[in-house]
């Protein structure tokens, strides 16, 4: 059982996003993109790193996309000691419910990866 | 033989606006030839989505238009909606309504003056480049964002695409006790918008401005958010009903997005320096006197200044929410019931960024059978290109990056929502 990690929906909006993971030593955010690559592919990318590539993760009707949050924490010194993005390749994103297959999959996926990374890092001494 | 001087000015990926969008200049032998505001996003298709749903359903459908005005398409909607079912809110649910508007007025011109526009005039090619240099300018303006989401959580349910508002009122009317922290949290964020009206004011602006027809709502008594007649600077005066009669929209070519105009008159602008010039007497006092120390009065005519106009209408949302809030009595019942009936309904309120328009006609159980819903960036798209073209005639001898730079600055002057505008641009100046 994870005892000192919270599990969050945000909407995306930049200032919901970077008060998420204000007092968080590490986060790991889960977003849909549409790169092209085939649905259900999935990005691992480490933002802590290097930037965000912006065409990744440019959709949204926030004016400040994902990626922009990122870099707009960076330069405000609020990014968390270690920020982990899971990009899945989304299917259709047109009106409707339910996800497609693909993406259904990728998601379990990501869901035991950020589940065994979370785990490593809430076991550290 | 006559050689001609074709210069191309292209911008093919228009930043610092909501959506995306791109422009195409062309200027032959010195004068403007062509000027085209290219809206790139997929054409929205809720107007047709909309058709078949149920009345009810509008306030949720709509706000999802938009990520940062969702409230303004909720309002417009419900407005429209009750119109036809012989509804009218008012009393402490329409005050709710006005509280939840104010919200989202603070957190959308917020984000605006601070993340999209300010760059231009400080002379950073972003909000991150600003914020790496001046990182408590940028927390100022994330604060205040802040102020108005939490605003709109209280009352709305949820800071984005709000999960309260219903035909007829609210699911649930908040506890007065639920308002009260707010009140706190909006007298910082009263300090910080008077703070971004002096700062705002002293900035360089270009010298340049226009004699505009200027439309926005009119309500006796307040300053117009979300409920009025249609007035114009150049003696319009409709009921909301009426809007059809004296307005068209039409496709271009070259935009997804529909051109508006009035009717034998042509291009018009709605948003806040249309509401400043009309309303300007119905502001708070602690706004007024703000603009009056910013050298603003409603005479402003320089499409630059309507960063200074924004900051003062956040210092009027953020005194309209403290005065909301200090008269609130909770409800008996958080809506009222609403029966559909057939017909056609009429609704306008002041999005952030200008009148936003919807019209639905529903049958006699509440099925909608049509939506028209005209955006203010819609409105104002000719009014941007014919500014567009004055501004490059205007600075025609500046260096080509400069009078792009001068030529995108323009177009977000009016905090255009991209994403809104299409159910419905990069910047090209061809040179020869």
């Amino acid at each position: 059982m994870l005892r000192e990690a919270d599990v969050i929906e945000c909407e995306g909006e930049p200032v919901q996003l970077l008060d998420a993971w204000e007092a968080a030593e590490a986060a790991w955010v889960v977003d849909a993109v549409s790169s092209g690559a085939t649905p259900g592919t999935v990005h691992r990318l480490d933002a802590t790193q290097a930037e965000l590539p912006r065409e990744l993760f440019r959709s949204s009707t926030h004016a400040f996309g994902l990626a922009e949050s990122i870099e707009l924490a960076r330069a405000l010194d609020r990014l968390p000691a270690r920020l982990v993005v899971f990009g899945i390749e989304g299917a259709s994103f047109g009106a409707g419910e339910g996800l497609s297959t693909a993406v259904e999959e990728a998601a379990g996926r990501v869901e035991a990866a950020v589940r065994e990374e979370v785990e490593k890092c809430t076991r550290r001494p | 033989m006559s050689r001609k001087r074709t210069k191309t000015i292209r911008t093919d990926f228009l930043a610092r606006v909501e959506g995306e969008g791109a422009m195409l200049v062309k200027v032959r032998d010195g004068a403007v030839a062509d000027v085209q505001l290219k809206i790139y996003e997929p054409p929205r298709f809720f107007e047709a989505f909309l058709r078949g749903r149920g009345f009810t359903e509008a306030p949720d459908i709509t706000a999802r238009i938009c990520g940062i005005c969702p409230v303004a398409y909720q309002m417009s909607a419900v407005q429209a909606l009750e119109q036809v079912c012989g509804v009218e809110v008012g009393g402490q649910l329409r005050a709710l309504r006005r509280l939840l508007y104010c919200g989202e007025w603070i957190e959308s011109h917020a984000l605006h003056v601070f993340m999209l526009h300010l760059p231009d005039f400080l002379g950073y090619d972003s909000a991150i480049e600003m914020a790496r240099d001046q990182p408590e300018l940028v927390q100022r303006a994330l604060d205040l964002k802040k102020i108005g989401n939490e605003v709109m959580t209280v009352v709305g349910g949820r800071e984005v695409h709000p999960i309260n508002v219903k035909v007829g009122g609210f699911y649930r009317a908040p506890r007065a006790a639920e308002l009260a922290p707010l009140v706190e949290k909006l007298a910082r964020a009263r300090e910080i918008a008077l703070e971004t009206v002096r700062l705002t004011a002293g900035l360089d602006f270009p010298d340049y401005s226009c004699d505009y027809e200027l439309v926005s709502l009119s309500e006796p008594g307040e300053y117009p958010i979300d409920h009025g007649r249609i007035v114009s600077n150049r003696g319009l005066d409709i009921a909301v009903a009426e809007y059809d009669d004296h307005f068209v929209e039409e496709h271009v070519p070259w935009s997804n997005a529909l051109h508006s105009t009035l009717r034998e008159r042509g291009s018009y602008l709605v948003g806040p320096l249309a509401r400043f010039a009309l309303g300007f007497d119905r502001l708070s006092a602690g706004a007024q006197d703000a603009a009056k120390e910013a050298g603003l009065d409603p005479a402003e005519r320089n499409p630059f200044r309507s960063i200074v106009v924004r900051a003062v209408e956040m210092v009027y949302a953020v005194e309209e929410s403290l005065r909301l809030i200090a008269e609130y009595e909770e409800p008996d019942q958080p809506a009222i019931d609403v029966e559909p009936r057939a017909g056609v309904g009429y609704g306008a309120t002041e999005a952030p960024r200008g009148v936003l328009y919807h019209r639905y006609e529903i049958d006699d159980e509440g099925t909608i059978l049509n939506a028209k819903i005209v955006p203010p960036t819609s409105q104002n798209q000719k009014a941007i290109e014919d500014d567009l073209r004055r501004v490059v005639e205007r600075f025609i001898d500046l260096p080509e990056p400069e009078l792009s730079l001068r030529c995108e600055q323009t177009i977000r002057n009016y905090d255009p929502c991209i994403s809104c505008a299409t159910h419905f641009l990069t910047l090209e100046v061809e040179r020869s």
